[in-house]
């Protein structure tokens, strides 16, 4: 039976997803002119989402329904910034949506169940739970996907998006069926005391391989990535946005509860392989990133190289090496909302602005604008004192610590290889003369402009003064 | 505020980048007056340097240590010595002298050249009050963005080229660095450079650590065979960027060898002490003989650099000889002297040389010397202050060039004759690379008809030379004030130079 307490628990979940229900039933009520109220409101909805979630927080670890959902510090700070991304996703979409007439109540209703689903991901205490987290969340993001049903190009990448996530989602499960069968059961923290001690460790082992190409899939590791430069490309420049920061977290939250939760015990095993992962995922990002004249699809390749760095801080497998991942995620999730968040905002009616032409010259029509790409850049680059920086010094701190050297080699050699194809928009915007007729000024909405500041400013803030967050992140694992 | 001067020299340039920047491009004219307001601000401030730092106690002064990231244990942490002094001076001085000397030059959003400006200046002076590797590191890195944008934005025709590769180039060498600090971190658990100092490191670790810094530092400094980005980014680079680059940036390089490789991995820099000094040499004898066939000036100034700044690891270097080898504790005091006011000097020298330049490029928008001939003629003033420059580059006796040089040639004959012989060799290169371009583009009739348009320096660009030109007289005629203001801490280093950590 359900207590009070498991519900007081779930209190944030339960809530969203009521709101959630509440704002889709308004949308069918609502006039199309007063639909500007729904925005408002499902931003209002995730930030009483974050309050009770920060509000909400357990003296220590807390389980509910038997284990089924854990609520500790890390499974916090992963919701805090994946409704944080969502709510900016909010602001950076809208006159982008209004101007192409997409600005429907589905768009919003679908994202806040998919972040119900991160929610529930990354407090899974149990693989089912892991599983369901999952489910909800891709199949949202499937449908977001498909949004603009008019394109082909999205419904391709939405096509490709569900067979190769059901496939992948097929071979998690799969793997997680394999455990259950070696171990007996499907709790986490159960499996974590049985795992090295299992009656029957080659099926353990070739489970959690299955398991280990879910997890790579879902956060497009390579060699997992084929559909991440397609859906980047194809969806809606928010929606892409969403894949590339919430859903990243989610990712992140994941990997951690099956790996460590679940088969820390197994660690030796895993860590050579997420390695391997780690280098193909930087290799095959950094190096076809180069090529790119999509700029989308450019930060699609550039996000499967920023998984092998986080894959980096994974190998580590110790309590630093979690917080230097988790750090990583929260990292590359601003920067991603940062940058797209540039393309939303000089995006108009009839315009992506998603090649990389059409940045050119940007610093002579928005010199602002010019200047937050640039710090979305060089912090994506990783080149001080930005916070892209601090997350890639971290991680490779965690893989010295974990004796590998080679590993750290081999991420810094690709950050070499990867600064090209980031300096290249900075040159784009900076060095290079606006194409005839595009000497618009650009003047994006107050609102979006002010938020968009924010987002970028804080990466040069939290390039200067990480501590704290890096604090919160090291004591979500320690003890 | 003197409690907190370091802090305020770093930051009071970054943070007067924002108005500047607000003043936009519509009022270039409040920019430009903002920006030299808040140049002559930190060189102002950058004066109190001087009482408060106490040059016969030597050692690490006017420490500023704030708990950075506390979970890490790296600190914001602060403190100069007296070469520290001397290169922040020199930093603050190059400043004034860029914007006064990019004012109507730039017409191209002046606010932004100069806010580039003022943060780069800001960086530099962080790096080299930096006692925390991670720190230093940071600010070793952010330099580059501000340059980046400042030769791709106001740069030559092949600027996208030059800058690019300024920038792999440079970030190449310096994550190498980051890599050997991260292992020093974990060994010692700290960043403090004090504290790697002490720790004990066996030969093959130094050895690594050795590579991996010489990799970062000898891409700035540049060392051959590294060197290759700095002719392009000097050519392409506007005036003011390359007085930056050739005063002061190079001068991180040589400095990160002092901070970094001769406290931290003495006994590696030992063993290999003679690949530095025959790279050095190699710079000083072959990179001169380059300079001599360059067609366009600001290359062979470029070129002159890399040799100059041979001359600068030559003399921190060679010390390891003297002091490991020959016990000459005194000779080696002089060449790393030497090597300091080098640099210094070389700060000033190749400050005015590039200013020199960029004062023909304004009027004729070319830099090769063909297109040049008989300046003199139409020209006087200019004339008096290029031939005055010339000289001190190729090292008279009486200008800054002479007396580094003529140091580190001394110290270097106590460890083998050899090496002073082939550094010798400069004074004979250096002049005929130097000489013949000044013949070249001065004397002579007047070359063709836009030469003999030309008009002589106005006052600011006057204010410019002339500001150079004394600061290379003072530091020819009257080294030792400049001396004495390092020799405590060069007798510091000397000493680390035979420190043993094994």
């Amino acid at each position: 039976m359900p207590t009070l307490n498991d519900i007081l628990v779930l209190l944030p979940e339960f809530y969203l997803v009521a709101a959630a229900c509440l704002l889709l039933l308004v949308d069918a009520f609502m006039k199309p002119e007063q639909r500007g109220a729904l925005h408002w409101l499902s931003i209002i909805v995730l930030l009483v989402a974050i309050y009770l979630v920060v509000a909400g927080q357990p003296q220590g670890t807390v389980t509910a329904f038997d284990g089924m959902f854990v609520r500790d510090r890390a499974a916090e700070i992963l919701k805090v910034f994946a409704l944080l991304c969502v709510a900016l996703v909010f602001v950076y979409a809208r006159p982008y949506l209004v101007d192409r007439k997409q600005f429907q109540g589905e768009f919003y209703t679908l994202m806040l169940f998919a972040v119900i689903g991160v929610m529930l991901l990354v407090s899974a205490g149990n693989l089912v739970m892991v599983y369901l987290g999952l489910e909800l969340l891709t199949l949202s993001s499937y449908g977001l996907v498909a949004l603009n049903r008019d394109s082909p190009l999205s419904s391709e990448a939405a096509m490709k998006y569900f067979v190769l996530g059901a496939l992948s989602s097929g071979m998690l499960l799969y793997g997680m069926s394999m455990v259950y069968g070696a171990a007996g059961t499907l709790d986490l923290a159960a499996l974590h005391g049985a795992a090295s001690h299992s009656g029957l460790p080659h099926l353990m082992l070739f489970g959690l391989i299955f398991m280990l190409v879910g997890i790579a899939f879902k956060l497009g590791a390579a060699p997992f990535h084929m559909w991440i430069p397609d859906v980047y490309q194809g969806a809606t420049t928010p929606v892409t946005t969403f894949i590339a920061s919430a859903s990243k977290l989610a990712a992140f939250g994941m990997a951690y509860r099956l790996l460590e939760a679940g088969l820390g015990d197994l660690s030796h095993y895993w860590q050579p392989m997420l390695a391997a992962i780690a280098v193909l995922s930087l290799a095959i990002g950094n190096l076809v990133a180069i090529v790119q004249s999509n700029l989308k699809r450019m930060l699609a390749y550039s996000t499967i190289s920023h998984m092998g760095y986080l894959l980096i801080g994974l190998v580590n497998a110790g309590p630093e090496g979690y917080a230097s991942a988790m750090f990583y995620a929260i990292s590359y999730a601003l920067m991603g909302t940062a940058a797209f968040g540039v393309i939303l905002a000089l995006a108009r009616a009839g315009f992506e602005c998603e090649e990389i032409d059409d940045f050119k010259g940007l610093n002579q029509r928005s010199p602002w604008m010019a200047f937050l790409m640039m710090l979305a850049m060089f912090s994506l680059a990783g080149v001080p004192p930005l916070y892209g920086f601090f997350a890639k010094y971290l991680v490779l701190q965690a893989a010295i610590d974990a004796n590998m050297l080679w590993l750290a080699v081999v991420g810094v050699v690709f950050a070499i290889i990867g600064l090209y194809y980031y300096l290249r928009v900075v040159k784009v915007m900076y060095f290079d003369k606006p194409e005839e007729g595009t000497h618009v000024v650009v003047q994006p909405d107050a609102g979006l402009r002010v938020v968009l500041s924010l987002n970028a400013l804080v990466l040069v803030a939290l390039g200067l003064y990480w501590g704290p967050l890096l604090g919160w992140c090291r004591q979500a694992f320690a003890g | 505020m003197f409690n907190h001067l370091l802090s305020l020299l770093i930051w009071l340039p970054i943070v007067g980048a924002v108005p500047v920047l607000l003043a936009g491009s519509s009022r270039p004219n409040a920019a430009r007056w903002l920006a030299l307001l808040f140049m002559v601000l930190t060189f102002a401030a950058s004066l109190f340097l001087l009482p408060r730092y106490d040059a016969a106690a030597g050692g690490l002064q006017l420490v500023e240590s704030h708990v950075w990231i506390a979970s890490l244990g790296v600190h914001y942490g602060l403190a100069v010595d007296g070469i520290s002094v001397a290169l922040i001076l020199l930093t603050t001085f190059v400043g004034i002298l860029v914007v006064v000397g990019a004012w109507e030059v730039i017409q191209n959003r002046p606010h932004q050249y100069m806010a580039a400006m003022l943060v780069l200046e800001g960086l530099m002076i962080g790096v080299f009050c930096a006692t925390d590797a991670l720190l230093f590191y940071v600010f070793f890195e952010a330099m580059l963005i501000p340059m980046f944008i400042l030769i791709g934005v106001w740069g030559g025709p092949r600027r996208v080229y030059a800058t690019l590769k300024f920038f792999i180039y440079t970030f190449f060498g310096s994550v190498f660095m980051l890599i050997g600090l991260l292992y020093l971190y974990h060994k010692a658990g700290t960043f403090d450079l004090h504290a790697l100092a002490a720790l004990p490191l066996s030969l093959k670790e130094q050895s690594w650590l050795f590579f991996a810094f010489l990799i970062a530092f000898a891409i700035k400094v540049p060392m051959v065979p590294v060197h290759t980005w700095l002719p392009d980014a000097h050519v392409e680079a506007p005036t003011g960027g390359s007085v930056v680059l050739a005063a002061v940036m190079l001068k991180v390089g040589a400095y990160g060898f002092l901070r970094f490789t001769l406290p931290i991995v003495p006994d590696a820099a030992a063993h290999y002490v003679w690949l530095i000094v025959v790279l050095s040499l190699v710079a000083v004898v072959y990179i001169g003989y380059v300079a001599l066939v360059q067609e366009d000036m600001k290359k062979l100034v470029a070129y002159s650099s890399v040799a100059h700044m041979g001359f600068v690891t030559l003399g921190i270097f060679v010390g390891y000889l003297l002091v490991r080898d020959a016990g000459n504790v005194d000779a080696a005091k002089l060449g790393m002297q030497g090597a300091m006011v080098q640099m210094i000097s070389h700060g000033f020298v190749s400050g005015a040389m590039f200013s020199c330049i960029g004062v023909m490029y304004d009027r004729l928008h070319t830099r090769l010397i063909k297109d040049y001939g008989g300046v003199i003629n139409v020209m006087p003033w200019f004339g008096f202050f290029y031939v005055l420059f010339a000289m001190a580059n190729c090292g008279l006796p009486g200008t800054s060039g002479f007396v580094g040089e003529f140091m580190v040639i001394l110290a270097s004959f106590s460890a083998n004759p050899w090496i002073a012989l082939f550094a010798a060799f400069t004074l004979i290169i250096g002049a005929a690379y130097t000489l013949w371009m000044v013949k070249r583009v001065l004397w002579g009739e007047v070359g063709n008809a836009h030469v003999a348009e030309m008009k002589d320096i106005n006052g600011r660009e006057t204010f410019v030379l002339a500001a150079f030109a004394a600061l290379v007289l003072l530091i020819g005629i009257w080294p030792e004030p400049l001396v004495h203001l390092m020799d405590s801490s060069v007798a510091q280093l000397v000493q680390q130079l035979g420190t043993h950590k094994i």
